[in-house]
């Protein structure tokens, strides 16, 4: 966010802070109006993250002034997002070839006791 | 070699040093609670049921979430902690406008409003002692208290930092100097910046534990 803010810059972000209040609060209740549809497991899980996604983006976007925010900052937090999106490739790689996985730890193993 | 203290935007990363400092924590914590939901979503694929088998006097095996969890709880601790985002932000507004009296309303409110949250989650962890569910119990329990409980932790962190710039910490905007003044709005900025963190990774929790 620009250090050199206005009077008038501040009470224009103070307006917006109340819409996005009104709009997370909208949210919410979707969300659990939702949930009592009681759809099966895949989309009830993929409307949840949705809300939920659009309600963080919000958060991030205005309360954290991610909107306006410098470059560094956005690389900082891109970084994190793709360690966390190597991390669950991971996983998910390690889940789908468990096979995989357990003779590589065997070979990690006899190297370490050879 | 000296870090200056000082909140101009420093000329090679053209952001002031303690809002990098922050914005590299949080990218740090963003993996904490990325693995712990990385834990949660295999735990779920691989269980022949979920939240599984539990104690309901005699055991019965629970199919939803909800039939385990108090969603209407839930739903109030998330209205608190959506509120509680805005006191903040408006907190900081309030010292942007020069406006110490509502700087202290609304950091007050913010404080107030987290300790309301922790309340609220006190009753609901009070309710699973009362029917000897624990951690232990078994894999959805695991992951709603571990989950959970990280989570009051930051909150509880953010109440005593929140509560020490409430307070003492005051002092740096009574000095009354323009540089003083600029200082203490950064930090209620960095503090803020924290506090809608703890938000936001409630805004993913809440849905993925509590209705799903």
């Amino acid at each position: 966010m620009a250090e050199e803010m206005t009077l008038e810059d501040v009470k224009r972000h103070v307006k917006v802070y109340i819409t996005v209040f009104i709009a997370l609060a909208i949210l919410t209740v979707v969300t659990v109006a939702v949930s009592y549809l009681h759809m099966p497991f895949t989309p009830a899980l993929l409307v949840a993250l949705a809300i939920a996604t659009v309600k963080a983006a919000l958060v991030a976007l205005y309360f954290m002034h991610l909107i306006s925010e410098k470059q560094v900052i956005l690389w900082v937090l891109l970084s994190a997002g793709v360690f966390l999106a190597g991390m669950f490739a991971l996983f998910l790689g390690a889940h789908a070839d468990q096979e995989a996985v357990a003779t590589l730890a065997t070979l990690i193993l006899s190297s370490h006791v050879a | 070699m000296q870090i200056p203290y000082e909140v101009k935007a420093r000329p090679d990363t053209g952001v002031n040093n303690a809002k990098l400092g922050i914005w590299l924590f949080l990218a740090s914590e963003v993996m904490l609670f990325g693995g712990l939901f990385a834990a949660y979503v295999f735990l779920r694929i691989g269980a022949d049921a979920w939240p599984g088998m539990m104690m309901y006097g005699e055991e019965t095996m629970a199919e939803r979430a909800d039939q385990i969890l108090n969603v209407p709880l839930a739903f109030v601790n998330t209205m608190i902690l959506i509120a509680s985002s805005v006191t903040m932000v408006m907190a900081w507004a309030s010292l942007k406008m020069d406006r110490f009296d509502r700087y202290k309303l609304y950091m007050g409110l913010t404080i107030l409003l987290a300790l309301g949250f922790l309340v609220v989650k006190g009753f609901e962890y009070g309710d699973k002692f009362d029917h000897h569910w624990y951690a232990s119990t078994n894999n959805f329990l695991g992951v709603y208290f571990v989950l959970t409980g990280l989570h009051a932790i930051h909150v509880t962190g953010g109440i005593l930092v929140n509560a020490y710039f409430w307070g003492p910490g005051t002092k740096m905007w009574k000095r009354g100097t323009a540089r003083d003044k600029a200082h203490f709005t950064n930090r209620i900025e960095v503090a803020g910046l924290y506090w809608h963190f703890v938000d936001l990774v409630w805004i993913f929790l809440f849905p993925t534990i509590y209705l799903i």
